[in-house]
């Protein structure tokens, strides 16, 4: 599960921006195509917030939707995976507009 | 410290240093305005970090190493049990006469593999990753230490095998080479996307007991360039040797993309 290593670095990022202060909220941009469960983020945030500056901070999760562009017909259109077709011409080569996000947006300090 | 990577690791040496490194920290701004909750006074501050920003750091790190010493590296991913180490072990005492290969075994635990990569002469360094599901780019920050860079063609980097983890974690390698045996599901691509439409090469293992499964490989193929339409793809079977010349064409070829291969 290697959303642990992903939320020590939520933590790891959240200390140093925080300079020492509380941190009572965090929140985080997932894409869809991030590879990353938010379900699993949850699961471990607790657990590895524990005696840091975001014991018992509250966590958001921004869910950004993958968004891809097909470069056969150029339509723009909304994925959960990679291999979704182009509902419009049917084709797999698409580039990626968004869905792949993985950050620490924003928080809020004591 | 380490002044490669800035961690604290003690291994090696521990002095002094009269400067400051580049630790990372975040790039922030406080907004103007405060919120107050439950009468405690707050403020919303902005991060905009991205989380993998430390290890594609360190992985930029390894790669332009990699590129200045002429290292082709290649990072091979697969769930357990494709065949990645015999893969591995065919391919070295084949090539090993004519090209100089490091190996780096990643599992959480034995050092099983690097005793059959030593076996066949290479060097090869084991990193355990205890109950981490993956390599990243600090181990093989760490793990290359051990090797000649100098006198390498290849860096052959056996992550640990799962068909997830690992996806998300740039080592600093030039390409990732995802192993699929026919023994498993043909679905496989469409059911862990991020791997297959991370890695550019799919090396389709033990294509020898075709003839005794169900295994569609076309429909596999299919599937893996929906997620990856560039996908490049090899039949081999490590056993028979069949395909592996392919594989092997392909190799060389990389290592003479190298900057300082004289070719």
């Amino acid at each position: 599960m290697h959303e642990l290593s992903i939320v020590q670095g939520v933590v790891e990022i959240c200390e140093s921006a925080a300079a020492g202060k509380r941190v009572l909220a965090v929140v985080m941009e997932i894409g869809a195509l991030s590879n990353v469960m938010p379900d699993a983020i949850e699961f471990c945030f607790e657990a590895c917030t524990k005696e840091t500056l975001l014991d018992g901070a509250r966590l958001v999760i921004d869910r950004i939707p993958g968004k891809v562009h097909c470069r056969k017909c150029a339509a723009e259109f909304t994925v959960k995976a990679y291999y979704e077709k182009c509902p419009v011409c049917g084709g797999y080569k698409v580039d990626i507009l968004s869905g792949e996000e993985l950050r620490v947006k924003e928080m809020e300090v004591e | 410290m380490c002044t490669t990577c800035g961690c604290g690791t003690e291994e090696n040496h521990s002095h002094e240093h009269g400067h400051d490194h580049g630790h990372d920290h975040s790039h922030q701004h406080e907004r103007k305005h405060d919120h107050h909750h439950n009468g405690v006074a707050s403020k919303t501050i902005s991060v905009e970090t991205d989380i993998l920003a430390k290890n594609n750091r360190l992985a930029a790190g390894n790669r332009a190493l990699f590129d200045q010493k002429g290292v082709f590296v290649l990072n091979l991913v697969s769930s357990p049990g494709s065949g990645k180490t015999t893969i591995l072990e065919k391919t070295l005492r084949d090539l090993n006469e004519k090209l100089s290969f490091a190996v780096i075994e990643g599992d959480q635990q034995t050092d099983n593999d690097a005793v059959r990569i030593a076996a066949t002469g290479v060097p090869v360094k084991q990193v355990n990753t205890g109950a981490g599901c993956h390599l990243d780019a600090h181990m093989i920050c760490h793990a290359m230490d051990d090797f000649d860079l100098d006198n390498l063609d290849i860096l052959m980097i056996e992550n640990v095998g799962n068909l997830v983890c690992p996806a998300t974690f740039d080592l600093g390698e030039n390409h990732k080479v995802v192993v699929l045996s026919v023994t498993e599901g043909e679905d496989k691509p469409l059911k862990y996307p991020s791997m297959f439409h991370n890695a550019d090469v799919m090396l389709l293992n033990k294509v020898d007991l075709l003839p005794h499964l169900d295994f569609d490989a076309e429909k596999c193929k299919e599937f893996a360039r929906r997620v990856n339409p560039g996908i490049r793809i090899f039949d081999v079977s490590s056993k028979s040797g069949k395909g592996m010349d392919a594989w092997y064409e392909w190799l060389a070829a990389g290592t003479r993309k190298q900057p300082d291969s004289g070719v």
